[in-house]
């Protein structure tokens, strides 16, 4: 079902633009909750889908927009290869476009990279109707701004992506995931002990009981990497993995709002009312917890970190500081507004649904 | 304001020996390291505090006066080409690494700390920053993050955007900005990333945390050797093809293979057409020999006339020595030489470089190729003689055409030297009229009087029309807009 509809997207956007019509960009629409409010009249992306170019042996693939994240996951599984930042699909529907829009990635971030460092270039629909590409196919490319890494993670609100080029690397031969009963502290100790030595270490997280570390590599690899570190194997390893990175394990039952805490990893537990889950080595703490919002952002921000109202977000209407995203100082809030204006200045795209400006 | 009110204004910021305004004092900042071209500023300042960057940049914002950011010089692009009318505001005296971040793993550094210092540095925890510029002695971390710098270990460890955490940055308007954080990402669009390798453009970076990472316990070079380039050039996409990333995989031509030698005598195969030198590195010695296996196979199915496993340490630096000194060992050979920094897919290899010793042919200058080939990233150096009346000019033709052919593969005019004043009309070459609006429309948003840089990186599409360097996307005529001469 290859199909580049670049053109007809464009022309809906155009003509938006030219009526002053805001766009709300739908993928796959499985990641609805994330993000500020949905304004506008829907753009679906979903039918603009392929594999526009795929070299394996180039470790670069270039594709649609719309083309469902599983689709590409399983063409590149059929190579041997991966997105290295181990993306959340968060629904069936999930497409690549949106995974960039997002910016999200999975448990692999600390040790492999964020989607943001495998981007290597995109082709985008800008607010004004402008079809542009930045970046390219290639491992290194100084030319220009870096734009193509500036619209991972914009939500879709500097431009409509149509094409994407990823940098993707070959699966590991192996994993192996041990696990050990720890405390909150010890296990941010040993999650950062481990991560500061050379050990084939691709996820590291806590539950609030257990510990778990995963290794990828080639047997022998891990094999002297267990002789060097502790612990149990985990026999549902791939499992466990999968539930943390789609938000599926039990702790992300939970029906309070849901709070992702950036944070550097060796941060130490903070004095916050709440259930806690920590991935990436604690550099990513999910909180979930009804504290007022502005006791939450100013913990985090004295730690130099930041947070984020990532589920759940309507439980606190008409609460103070309640945003999705963590305020930006007045210069950086500043630069965003004219970096808007470039791209949209007629705020059509996913209005209000980023930092507010 | 009168140059002498300037002066005055300057020294109520600055201690007086921060403020350079004589020819003699000036002379030294002329250039960066393409020398070709050269400039006096107007003046020199060399603030001491993050305060003093501020004054002076609220000063040079009130009088309009544009401002070059200059590291260490090593750039090879001009980025930091002084402008007639503008000052040099050079970060030479930030040289201090602020904090070691051990259980973190970051590193917070002022601008004009050397590269190699913060290895050397946290050498001692087992850890280190893995971007390594050939110029990594003398580059400074601004001036890497300013062009998003390369090395030899990129290939596995990334670029110096894969490798920072955060920036501290003052605006044009004199501003002191925080991008980043100390997690792992920040609120807000990737401001990081769009001021990595934006050359002085968008801001003075004035603290930068970079990313440490620990040191590999195994560590193993291979050098290969083959009697045609084309073999060379396509054992590197096999590697890699095998799912293989090996830590680095660099390539030398017997231009290079034979300069290096007799500077260093690193003990080179001389007769070699091209040697491929390639680092594993790995958690276990079993693991490590392995992939050395793996890697010697390829090689040889790739009909290399001999691979060579380091003995020791001391082999694994020899062979690495004479491609770190490359670039000086050709500059021992030719009166002068120009580095050339496309980047192709790796499957052009062969093509590219044939096309290349065609030009090289044609244009009757020789070129040494020395470059990381495992991330694509060509450095043809041209050797020429600017003594030679016209003879820099053609070089600078055949490099345009190098350039140009590598945007034909599908590639990129510059992987990590940046655009400076170098490769601005091939920047003609590479995007649309529409796109190079954006860039300009960017860099407005930052720096609204075009203070920062101005002239660089970006051409005006005026200049492209001139140019006639066009491209030409889908058959359209390009510049439409533009009257034709
Ligand atoms: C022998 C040799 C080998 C080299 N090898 C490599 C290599 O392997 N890989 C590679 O990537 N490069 C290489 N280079 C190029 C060069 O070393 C890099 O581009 C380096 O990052 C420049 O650092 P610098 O401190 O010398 O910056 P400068 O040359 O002083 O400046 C470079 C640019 O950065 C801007 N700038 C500098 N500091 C700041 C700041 N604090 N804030 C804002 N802007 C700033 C300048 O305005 C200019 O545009 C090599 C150069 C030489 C001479």
């Amino acid at each position: 079902m290859e199909k580049d509809l670049s053109l007809e997207l464009q022309a809906q956007v155009t003509a938006a633009s030219e009526q002053d019509t805001p766009l709300r960009i739908i993928g796959g629409d499985s990641k609805a909750f994330y993000g500020g409010e949905l304004i506008g009249e829907a753009l679906s992306v979903a039918g603009h889908r392929g594999i526009v170019s795929y070299e394996p042996s180039e470790l670069v693939v270039t594709v649609r927009s719309g083309t469902p994240l599983k689709d590409l996951e399983r063409v590149l599984a059929a190579q041997g290869q991966m997105l290295p930042f181990e993306p959340p699909h968060y629904g069936d529907g999930a497409t690549i476009g949106g995974t960039i829009a997002c910016g999200f990635s999975g448990p692999r971030r600390p040790f492999a990279g964020a989607a943001r460092d495998f981007v290597l270039g995109c082709k985008v629909l800008t607010g004004k109707g402008d079809i542009v590409s930045f970046g390219g196919q290639v491992m290194k490319n100084v030319a220009g701004y870096d734009v193509a890494r500036l619209m991972t993670g914009a939500l879709g609100t500097l431009g409509v992506l149509l094409e994407i080029s990823l940098k993707v690397l070959p699966m590991p031969e192996q994993e192996v995931t041990l696990s050990m009963p720890l405390s909150t502290t010890e296990a941010l100790d040993v999650m950062c002990a481990r991560a500061v030595k050379p050990l084939p270490l691709t996820a590291a997280s806590y539950d609030g009981e257990v510990v778990c570390l995963r290794l990828s590599g080639a047997p022998s690899a891990l094999k002297a990497a267990q002789k060097k570190i502790a612990g149990e194997v985990l026999d549902y390893g791939e499992q466990y993995w999968r539930e943390v990175r789609e938000q599926e394990y039990y702790f992300f039952q939970s029906t309070l709002p849901l709070w992702r805490l950036s944070l550097a990893p060796a941060t130490l537990p903070l004095p916050l009312q709440g259930q806690w889950f920590f991935d990436w080595g604690g550099a990513q703490r999910w909180l979930a917890s009804d504290m007022m919002p502005a006791d939450i952002r100013d913990a985090v921000a004295a730690e130099g970190g930041h947070a984020t109202l990532f589920r759940n977000k309507h439980y606190y209407e008409g609460i103070a500081y309640a945003d999705v995203f963590h305020p930006l100082s007045k210069p950086v809030n500043k630069i965003h507004q004219k970096l808007k204006t470039v791209f949209d200045p007629k705020n059509i795209l996913n209005r209000d649904r980023f930092v507010i400006f | 304001m009168s140059q002498k009110k300037l002066l005055a204004s300057l020294k109520s910021i600055l201690p007086s020996h921060c403020v350079l305004s004589t020819e003699e004092e000036l002379r030294p900042y002329e250039c960066d390291g393409l020398s070709a071209y050269r400039q006096i500023p107007k003046l020199v300042l060399l603030p001491e505090t993050v305060d003093q960057v501020q004054q002076v940049m609220r000063l040079c914002y009130a009088e309009k006066l544009p401002v070059v950011a200059r590291g260490a010089g090593t750039g090879l692009s001009g980025g930091a080409l002084p402008l007639a009318d503008g000052v040099i505001l050079s970060l030479a005296k930030f040289n201090q690494i602020l904090d070691v971040d051990y259980a973190n793993r970051i590193a917070r550094v002022e601008p004009g700390v050397r590269n190699l210092a913060i290895s050397e540095a946290v050498g001692r925890l087992g850890l280190y920053y893995a971007p390594d510029p050939s110029s990594q002695i003398a580059c400074t971390i601004g001036g890497n993050v300013a062009e998003n710098s390369g090395g030899v270990h990129c290939l596995k460890y990334g670029l110096t955007v894969h490798n920072i955490a955060q920036i501290k940055v003052v605006t044009a308007e004199g501003e002191l900005i925080t991008i980043g954080g100390s997690g792992l990402d920040a609120p807000g669009y990737d401001l990081l990333a769009l001021l990595t390798g934006s050359e002085g453009m968008l801001g003075i970076i004035v603290e930068v945390t970079v990313k440490l990472i620990p040191k590999p316990d195994f560590v193993q070079v291979l050098l290969a050797a083959f009697d045609d380039i084309e073999k060379a050039a396509t054992a590197v996409g096999d590697i890699i093809a095998q799912g293989v990333i090996p830590a680095g995989l660099e390539m030398m031509d017997n231009p290079a293979i034979r300069a290096a030698e007799a500077f260093v005598h690193a003990g080179y195969p001389v007769d070699a057409a091209a040697i491929l030198l390639c680092e594993l590195d790995g958690g276990s010695e079993e693991e490590l020999s392995e992939q050395v296996d793996t890697v010697s196979n390829i090689l040889y199915q790739a009909q290399a006339s001999q691979v060579r496993v380091a003995e020791d340490a001391q082999q694994r630096a020899t062979f690495w020595q004479g491609r770190k000194a490359a670039f000086p060992a050709v500059g021992r050979i030719s009166p002068d030489y120009y580095c050339m920094d496309g980047t192709i897919p790796r499957k052009q290899l062969p093509a590219v470089l044939k096309r290349i010793s065609e030009l090289s042919k044609e244009y009757g200058l020789a070129v040494a190729n020395v470059f990381h080939a495992g991330d694509g990233n060509l450095h043809p150096l041209i050797l020429y003689d600017a003594n030679i009346p016209g003879e820099l000019e053609r070089t600078e033709q055949f490099g345009g055409q190098i350039l140009e052919a590598c945007v034909g593969a599908g590639g990129s005019i510059t992987g990590e030297h940046g655009v400076g004043v170098e490769k601005i009309d091939q920047m003609c070459v590479q995007f649309q009229p529409l796109e190079l609006e954006y860039f300009h429309a960017i860099k407005d948003a930052f720096d609204e009087h075009g203070l920062l840089n101005p002239g660089k990186a970006v051409p005006t599409l005026h200049r492209c029309a001139e140019l006639g360097a066009m491209h030409v996307h889908k058959g359209q005529l390009p510049f439409p807009e533009l009257e034709r001469f």
